[in-house]
């Protein structure tokens, strides 16, 4: 791992493939994913839909349904290769070592339970005390994720709270373990722009306060470059891009990146004509054999074509999987 | 929860009053004069006429329902126009049996719909739930008339296992919980437990399959929950709808089925409906299709409850 710095990282991954069986083939979903990550660190995976950032997550956590997807590759966690450790053992790391906060909490949550019993019985299954003391604690948690008249809340279901709130509690939830790595699928897509910020920056203070490693999917460039420490942009179920916050979105290496940043609207852009990127993402049935994005870049010349392209690291932690990527310092737009 | 439980009784008020106005209205919907059954084709017409008075026929439809209405409120059903015996006693009795088999048939039917529709559901698109798609398909598909035929055939004629007919040995009529009482049930209760198999495996399948769909229960797997605990709040996310196919179809059972009850001659509600349409029965007729509204308004009644007591979502309107 050219990107490895600190001698044991929270979380490797490294090979990670998986292929989904689907009524038209088989879906390759994610195609090699390779990185680390520290403890207390923040990335960012960004793309646009079906580019296998959720997948990925889902993968990390060992969630994907067994018996339709192909799973390859190497996940490890805390040192615990999370593919070879028994079910039991999983559900142990799940919800503690590792958790997650769903992009709709209103899916996410049971309708039928209330608020307090869904971040009790999680506290229970973890730390064995009595529901009664597990209440208490979910207490604290609705006041620390700043849910107002929290002791209300608690007898709350779903249902009855708006969706700023909700994804408040699905946060409380998420953290009532204290995980070392938190995994947030896309936490803000569903929410008012107003509470969209909100909850980011609950997210971005909760992190630094109980040192958390972070991977935040998301579609919205805003988002990774408020929160995250590095990127990586992924694409047709392989990372493209990587570096950190300021490396991918200052300077993009990987066509692929330009667009994205140029096609949505953040910082500085007043005066500047939006920009979409042609065509759609690729059919995950039938990739294309060559680099996946060629048939809408518009640099893609016949090395594109012939093989997908490598992973070039520009420097330590800094990767680009493009051909054009070992131009120095030429802004690829 | 409490005002809820107490909005929804006084909304049946209404509705038990459109089954009277209903049942009420039957005598003048069905064709002919109701007194044809009474009096012969060939009395004299002043007969006829002081029994028309007599039966109040002449007074305004207004008048005669809020007669009716009084009459039903009091418990008097009226007199059964083949016997001369009060309705509500035959209707009670016939009812009494009736709950035998449809207690029997909701036992059997429901717990056997259960399983297998939450294997199958569980199991979506394998093996177990194409055996049990195809088992609770012949289960609604089969006339049970004529399952209740063959069983008769078979158990009863061939093997000589269980009584055809009847609910006790030598045609009597009480019912008692001794052995002899309860093979007689054995076969009507299972015939009429074939339907309400297929249609509860059926309704619980799909809600299994499309609960198991949802994403929390990948959020529950994401918070580290076993299969027990998961399945636990399945369960409790497929309960409300569960039990509304189940107190439609307890209903339904408790309707009797002509069919079933004229093949076993069990003299429960649907035998004495047979009996009250060929006699044209009119009082009988009334008085057992009443009751059964009644019964099925109640059932929903508390449906309605069970399901908000269940489901936090549906207390709200």
């Amino acid at each position: 791992m050219p990107d490895q710095t600190q001698s044991a990282p929270l979380l490797s991954v490294s090979g990670l493939t998986v292929s989904f069986k689907t009524e038209r083939g088989t879906a390759s979903a994610i195609n090699g994913v390779d990185f680390d990550l520290k403890r207390g660190e923040v990335l960012c995976l960004l793309g646009e839909s079906g580019s296998g950032k959720s997948v990925t997550l889902r993968a990390l956590m060992r969630l994907l349904p067994e018996r339709r997807s192909r799973i390859a590759g190497k996940v490890l966690l805390n040192g615990e290769d999370v593919y070879a450790v028994p079910e039991r053992r999983m559900e142990k790391l799940r919800g503690k070592a590792i958790s997650m906060v769903f992009q709709e909490p209103m899916l996410a949550l049971d309708p039928v339970y209330t608020i307090g019993h869904q971040i009790a019985e999680t506290i229970v299954r973890h730390e064995g005390i009595a529901f009664a003391d597990a209440e208490r604690r979910a207490l604290d948690l609705l006041e620390r994720v700043q849910i107002p008249s929290a002791k209300r809340r608690l007898k709350a279901y779903p249902h009855e709270m708006s969706g700023g709130m909700r994804q408040r509690a699905m946060i409380a939830l998420a953290l009532s373990c204290n995980p070392a790595l938190l995994l947030a699928d896309e936490p803000t897509t569903a929410l008012d722009a107003t509470v969209q910020m909100q909850i980011l920056l609950l997210l971005r203070q909760l992190q630094a306060e109980l040192d958390m490693a972070v991977i935040l999917v998301t579609h919205d460039i805003g988002v990774a470059a408020e929160t995250a420490d590095r990127v990586a942009v992924m694409y047709a179920g392989r990372f493209v891009e990587l570096g950190t916050a300021r490396q991918v979105l200052k300077d993009p290496q990987h066509p692929y990146t330009a667009g994205l940043l140029a096609s949505t609207v953040h910082g500085n852009m007043r005066g500047h004509a939006l920009e979409a990127i042609p065509g759609a993402p690729p059919d995950l049935t039938n990739l294309p054999s060559g680099c996946a994005y060629a048939p809408r870049c518009p640099h893609a010349d016949a090395h594109c074509t012939a093989a997908p392209p490598s992973e070039t690291w520009l420097e330590p932690g800094r990767m680009a999987r493009c051909v054009r990527a070992r131009v120095p310092a030429a802004a690829p737009v | 929860m409490f005002a809820y439980i107490l909005r929804r009784i006084l909304y049946i008020v209404p509705i038990a009053l459109g089954v009277t106005l209903l049942v009420f209205a039957l005598v003048h919907i069905a064709p002919g004069d109701p007194l044809n059954a009474v009096v012969g084709p060939d009395a004299p017409a002043e007969v006829v006429e002081q029994l028309r008075r007599s039966y109040g026929f002449d007074q305004p439809l207004p008048v005669q329902y809020v007669i009716y209405l009084g009459h039903v409120l009091s418990g008097d059903l009226g007199q059964s126009v083949a016997t001369g015996r009060p309705v509500i006693a035959d209707l009670g009795r016939a009812l009494g049996n009736t709950l035998i088999l449809s207690v029997g048939a909701a036992i059997v039917g429901f717990t056997s719909g259960i399983l297998l529709g939450a294997l199958a559901g569980w199991h979506r698109g394998g093996f177990i739930d194409r055996l049990a798609t195809l088992l609770t398909l012949i289960g609604v598909s089969v006339p049970h008339y004529w399952l209740g035929m063959v069983l008769v055939i078979v158990m009863a004629v061939e093997l000589n296992l269980l009584p055809a007919m009847g609910m006790a040995p030598g045609g009597a009529t009480g019912w008692g919980f001794t052995g002899a009482h309860l093979a007689h049930a054995v076969l009507p209760v299972l015939t009429m437990s074939v339907i309400p198999m297929g249609i509860v495996a059926r309704s619980v399948r799909a809600t299994v399959a499309e609960v198991l769909q949802q994403e929390f229960v990948q959020a529950l797997r994401a918070k580290g929950l076993g299969r027990g605990p998961v399945l636990r709040h399945v369960v409790r996310n497929v309960a409300p709808t569960v039990v509304s196919v189940l107190g439609l179809q307890f209903g339904y059972l408790l309707g009797g089925s002509i069919l079933i009850e004229t093949v076993f001659s069990w003299p429960g509600t649907g035998f004495l409906l047979n009996e009250a349409i060929f006699k044209r029965d009119l009082p009988l007729l009334q008085g057992t299709i009443l009751m059964l509204g009644l019964f099925f308004v109640l059932l929903n009644l508390l449906v309605d409850i069970a399901q908000a007591a269940l489901d936090p979502r549906m207390r709200r309107s």
